[in-house]
């Protein structure tokens, strides 16, 4: 079976948890932006943590289905309809045959993940189902999703008959819903819609101290703007100029998403999921695991402050997020089953 | 040795302090396949390059393992045990012995910067691609786009800063000089580095296991073709 995509927006792709491995390949771990919010929704549609499904970013995506599907989403301010119903973010919700979803992407601009029960099935290019926009492979024909693709889906888990509350069971054993139907349940508000309060919190980089002590204080003080000429690969941010100390050229070294590094012009680049596996620019700080939703919503004029913790800090705020994130999907699988 | 966070999720293990062609890469591909062997649980990926290896952390498994103290702490154990039990053993296989020969059309179409290197090294166009196609190279690591390699072993002379301003298109297989390094474009894309010949081997293809012609520690050499040579192996 397949959706078929009727409009594709602005820049939609195939994603799923991105590829790991190949980084002594130069290949880019890739994938959703915000993987959390990825998993999420695939959580809600008794999907895998890893099934691919859409990124959207500008613009209105609609999809029509060719069979009855659970769908969530996650991200932005976006809205999103079943035909006429309003689905919230962190809710499942049943599409019929033939019914259109629509995902509208707020205008100042954002990411959303859309998860469908089954997966979106294309095949898996290098370990993963991601689109590489840059590398034109995976996903969809390795590009961004167009008017009129086809998308194949994978095999849904059977629908269980316990998680409709407008279910009627015919006298022949066949389940009828009553269209549309949408969960009442849903997952936590932090985890399916992102804020863009525009504080994220860092830890040091290593290069941290090769900085002036004014450029560390503006780094920490200042608002940076986000510019036009950002993308996948990163968050391209305007604001005072961090001078180095010393201006020696450094050896390119591992970076990675949530890196924040600082070319000669003292403009710091915020890291995305497409980033480039190594880097010579000094990093003067690392976005942490959990504000990673955050930062993959900076969209070209937002406005972006940083504030710093410990490490320690970061590690426990990841393991709280995890722990929680664990406990959500025994509570999901036992409402399913 | 030294063990740095890189970030929450994963650690920068600097293996050397100074680069140097051979011993600095001998020693940091020691290390990755100390690493490799050691499988540490919960490290998902390893990125060398140059002095350093970059070791990356599944965070859902960083997450169940931070019980009382840090978990990269943990992981900083773990990684030093692994390399220091390897160099004790003597397990490293020693440099690789392969070499890769990459075709080069020197030809002008293909080498649009091969005078402005030929004029900074004082060296005639021809010297320019004897001595770039004489030297015995070495891939120093991989990146900037998937399936480039950054080789070292460039004859001095022929050293040459990077474009003053970068071109927006290269063309897939252009050779280029960057400063000390050479390296081959593998697709088409932006760069800055002076371009002084192409090849028409495929150095990144998806359908291949691994999907990159080149890893860091393999010997390169290049070899002189004509510009019907060329035409034949593009076939």
């Amino acid at each position: 079976m397949n959706v078929l995509v009727r409009s594709a927006g602005f820049l939609a792709s195939v994603q799923d948890l991105g590829r790991t491995g190949l980084r002594q390949s130069g290949v880019s771990v890739g994938g959703a932006l915000d993987p959390h919010a990825l998993r999420v929704a695939n959580a809600l549609v008794g999907n895998a943590d890893n099934a691919a499904g859409v990124e959207a970013t500008l613009g209105t995506l609609r999809l029509q289905f060719e069979d009855e599907r659970l769908v969530a989403w996650g991200g932005g301010a976006f809205t999103a309809q079943i035909g006429a119903t309003d689905l919230p973010p962190g809710h499942a919700g049943l599409v019929t045959k033939d019914e259109e979803l629509k995902l509208t992407a707020p205008n100042a601009g954002g990411r959303a993940w859309l998860a469908i029960s089954g997966g979106i099935d294309v095949p898996l290019v290098l370990g993963s189902r991601s689109t590489d926009l840059k590398g034109n492979f995976g996903g969809y024909g390795g590009r961004a999703l167009r008017d009129g693709d086809l998308l194949p889906l994978g095999t849904a888990g059977r629908l269980k008959e316990r998680r409709f509350t407008n279910r009627r069971t015919h006298e022949n054993g066949d389940l009828e819903i009553a269209a549309p139907w949408i969960s009442e349940w849903s997952a936590p508000g932090i985890w399916a819609s992102a804020t863009k309060n525009g504080v994220l919190r860092i830890i040091r980089g290593n290069e941290w101290d090769r900085f002036t002590p004014e450029a560390q204080e503006s780094f920490l003080s200042a608002a940076f703007s986000v510019t036009p000429d950002s993308d996948r690969m990163g968050a391209r941010l305007e604001g005072p100029e961090l001078d180095r100390v010393e201006t020696g050229d450094l050896l390119s070294e591992a970076v990675a998403p949530g890196t924040v590094q600082v070319p000669p012009n003292g403009q710091p680049i915020l890291l995305l999921g497409d980033c480039q596996t190594i880097g010579g620019y000094p990093k003067i700080a690392h976005v942490i695991t959990v504000d990673l939703p955050m930062a993959a919503q900076l969209s070209p004029g937002d406005a972006v402050r940083f504030h710093e913790v410990s490490l320690a800090q970061a590690q426990d705020l990841l393991r709280e997020r995890e722990e929680d994130f664990a406990r959500f999907r025994v509570g999901l699988t036992l409402h399913f089953s | 040795m030294r063990i740095e966070p890189l970030g929450d999720s994963a650690l920068l293990v600097r293996v050397v302090e100074e680069f140097h062609p051979e011993k600095s890469l001998d020693a940091v591909l020691r290390a990755l396949q100390a690493l490799e062997f050691a499988a540490i649980p919960g490290v998902i990926e390893l990125a060398p390059a140059y002095t350093t290896i970059g070791v990356f952390f599944d965070p859902a498994r960083i997450a169940r393992n931070a019980g009382k103290s840090s978990i990269l702490e943990a992981f900083k154990t773990g990684i030093e045990h692994a390399i220091q039990t390897a160099s004790q053993a003597g397990r490293f296989r020693g440099a690789p012995t392969a070499i890769i020969e990459v075709p080069v059309c020197y030809e002008d179409e293909f080498a649009p910067d091969l005078a402005d290197v030929a004029q900074h090294a004082g060296l005639s166009h021809d010297e320019v691609i004897h001595r770039h196609s004489d030297a015995s190279y070495r891939v120093t690591c991989v990146g900037f786009t998937p399936g480039f390699p950054f080789l070292s072993g460039m004859p001095r002379e022929l050293a040459t800063p990077r474009r003053a301003s970068p071109r927006k298109e290269i063309p897939a297989g252009a050779v280029a000089i960057g400063g000390t390094q050479t390296g081959i474009y593998p697709r088409k894309s932006p760069g800055g580095w002076n371009i002084i010949g192409r090849t028409s081997l495929r150095l990144f293809d998806v359908l291949r296991n691994p999907p990159a012609l080149f890893h860091a520690g393999d010997c390169v050499r290049f070899r002189k073709i004509s510009r019907s040579e060329f035409e034949q192996f593009s076939a």
